[in-house]
């Protein structure tokens, strides 16, 4: 009954110009164009969006939760990079 | 159920014990680490998203109730579509083509969300043509007058919207997320339906009673919508402690109903309906509307199959899918066909 089982596909929309493409959920399809179309109809039925990018989902190569410590952690001791973390005399102006 | 999930409880998860693990992955300590790592996210009210580690338990109760949910959503396309070609004007005929499709867009993002768990659609799909896995008893009722457009609209999507609210707060993050975008487009749904009964109210005489005539008929159904009771000592036979414990439910089956009851009772007064319940009497000491007994029997008849539409909706379900089949497999095989056509210009 199942047989013809459509790939699955990310959506992306844009909802206004200035902002970037956010990713609204997932859907079936059986090529990119009929992806797109078919994003169209789910995710913009009130013209949220004025952009849609579609994406094969096995195209996705996604950081891993089970390994977030590690591969997140270079960031994690270098406070340095944040303007909060530096003393200066609070009668400067512009800074 | 539309937003309510009434399987048979899962056994509770425990930990994985295996007597000779083969690796790290199969030993108690790491089991525990995640398991900790998944209790801590729940405690601190985090959002679960789909590659988290997460109890076999939780991810089969969110699959379930994820997959009724949407099965509710695309058999509830039926009961309205029945009125698609006899609404009474235009205006009010795209209004109803808008709701259906929305219907149908409501279905697929629960799906999606679903899929997210590593199921797949057309499983779930199987699952619904089987029998195996439920939908929402309320679309077991008939549409007999236009006025049902209107009952279920006001009534049933009200009922959905108050179980579907909370549930943008879920713990698992694409299930929330799919009912954000739900709710936005619920509340037309119910506007809609609220201004069918609105207008037939200050109709004639027979227009009155068609609205009259709808609110009896759908208002005991949908008070069951919000599932049997859980509080007290009912509460011990369903899994809403579980569900609540998990960040899944926020609310219990019987506050949402008590919720629902205190806000539909002032708009049937508006609409000039009166609710068929002789016990509906405002208790105000308790601040709340009472309201009598729920016929259960009934409900579970009519979840269990003995409704007077569940084999009629089950077979335009399934007929529709296999009818549709033809087109599946030619799209399917030009997407074949272009991609061959494509990986040769590429080769050439």
């Amino acid at each position: 009954m199942s047989s013809a089982t459509w790939p699955l596909w990310e959506v992306f929309v844009r909802a206004k110009r200035g902002l970037s493409h956010v990713h609204a959920g997932s859907l079936h399809a059986p090529d990119r164009e009929m992806a797109l179309r078919n994003a169209r109809d789910l995710y913009t039925r009130r013209q949220e969006g004025v952009s849609i990018w579609v994406v094969a989902s096995e195209d996705i190569t996604a950081s891993s939760p089970d390994e977030r410590d590690s591969f997140f952690d270079p960031a994690a001791d270098k406070v340095y990079r944040h303007p909060t973390f530096y003393d200066v005399p609070e009668d400067v102006e512009y800074l | 159920m539309y937003g309510n999930d009434f399987g048979q409880a899962d056994a509770p998860g425990g930990r994985a014990t295996t007597p000779h693990p083969l690796n790290a992955a199969e030993t108690p300590d790491y089991t525990d680490a995640l398991a900790a790592y998944f209790d801590g996210l729940i405690e601190e009210d985090q959002r679960v998203e789909p590659r988290d580690a997460m109890p076999e338990a939780y991810r089969k109760t969110l699959i379930r109730q994820m997959a009724q949910h949407a099965h509710s959503e695309i058999i509830g396309m039926q009961p309205e579509a029945n009125w698609i070609t006899r609404a009474p004007s235009l205006r009010r005929k795209a209004i109803l083509m808008a709701k259906v499709q929305d219907e149908a867009g409501h279905g697929l993002y629960l799906y999606s969300a679903a899929e997210t768990l590593g199921v797949d659609r057309s499983e779930l799909l199987d699952k619904l043509h089987s029998g195996q896995q439920k939908y929402s008893s309320i679309f077991n009722y008939p549409t007999l007058t236009w006025a049902d457009a209107g009952a279920i609209g006001w009534l049933v999507d009200g009922a959905a919207i108050m179980n579907q609210v909370p549930l943008c707060r879920c713990s698992y993050g694409p299930y929330a997320r799919a009912m954000i975008r739900v709710c936005k487009e619920e509340s037309f749904h119910q506007r809609q339906g609220f201004e069918i009964l609105w207008t037939l109210s200050r109709g004639t005489e027979e227009q009155k009673a068609m609205a009259q005539d709808a609110a009896d008929r759908w208002w005991w159904p949908a008070l069951q919508m919000f599932g049997p009771p859980d509080t007290g000592e009912q509460a011990s036979g369903g899994h809403t402690a579980q569900s609540m414990a998990w960040g899944i439910k926020r609310f219990s089956n019987d506050d949402l109903r008590q919720k629902f009851v205190d806000m539909t009772v002032p708009q049937a007064q508006k609409l000039g309906i009166t609710l068929p319940d002789p016990d509906l009497a405002w208790n105000e000491e308790r601040g709340h509307w009472d309201f009598g007994p729920i016929d259960w029997d009934e409900f579970w008849r009519v979840l269990k199959g003995d409704g007077p539409c569940n084999e009629q909706r089950i077979r335009t379900r399934v007929q529709a899918h296999e009818d549709g089949a033809w087109v599946r497999e030619a799209a399917a095989a030009y997407a074949a066909k272009q991609a061959a056509r494509q990986q040769s210009e590429a080769v050439a």
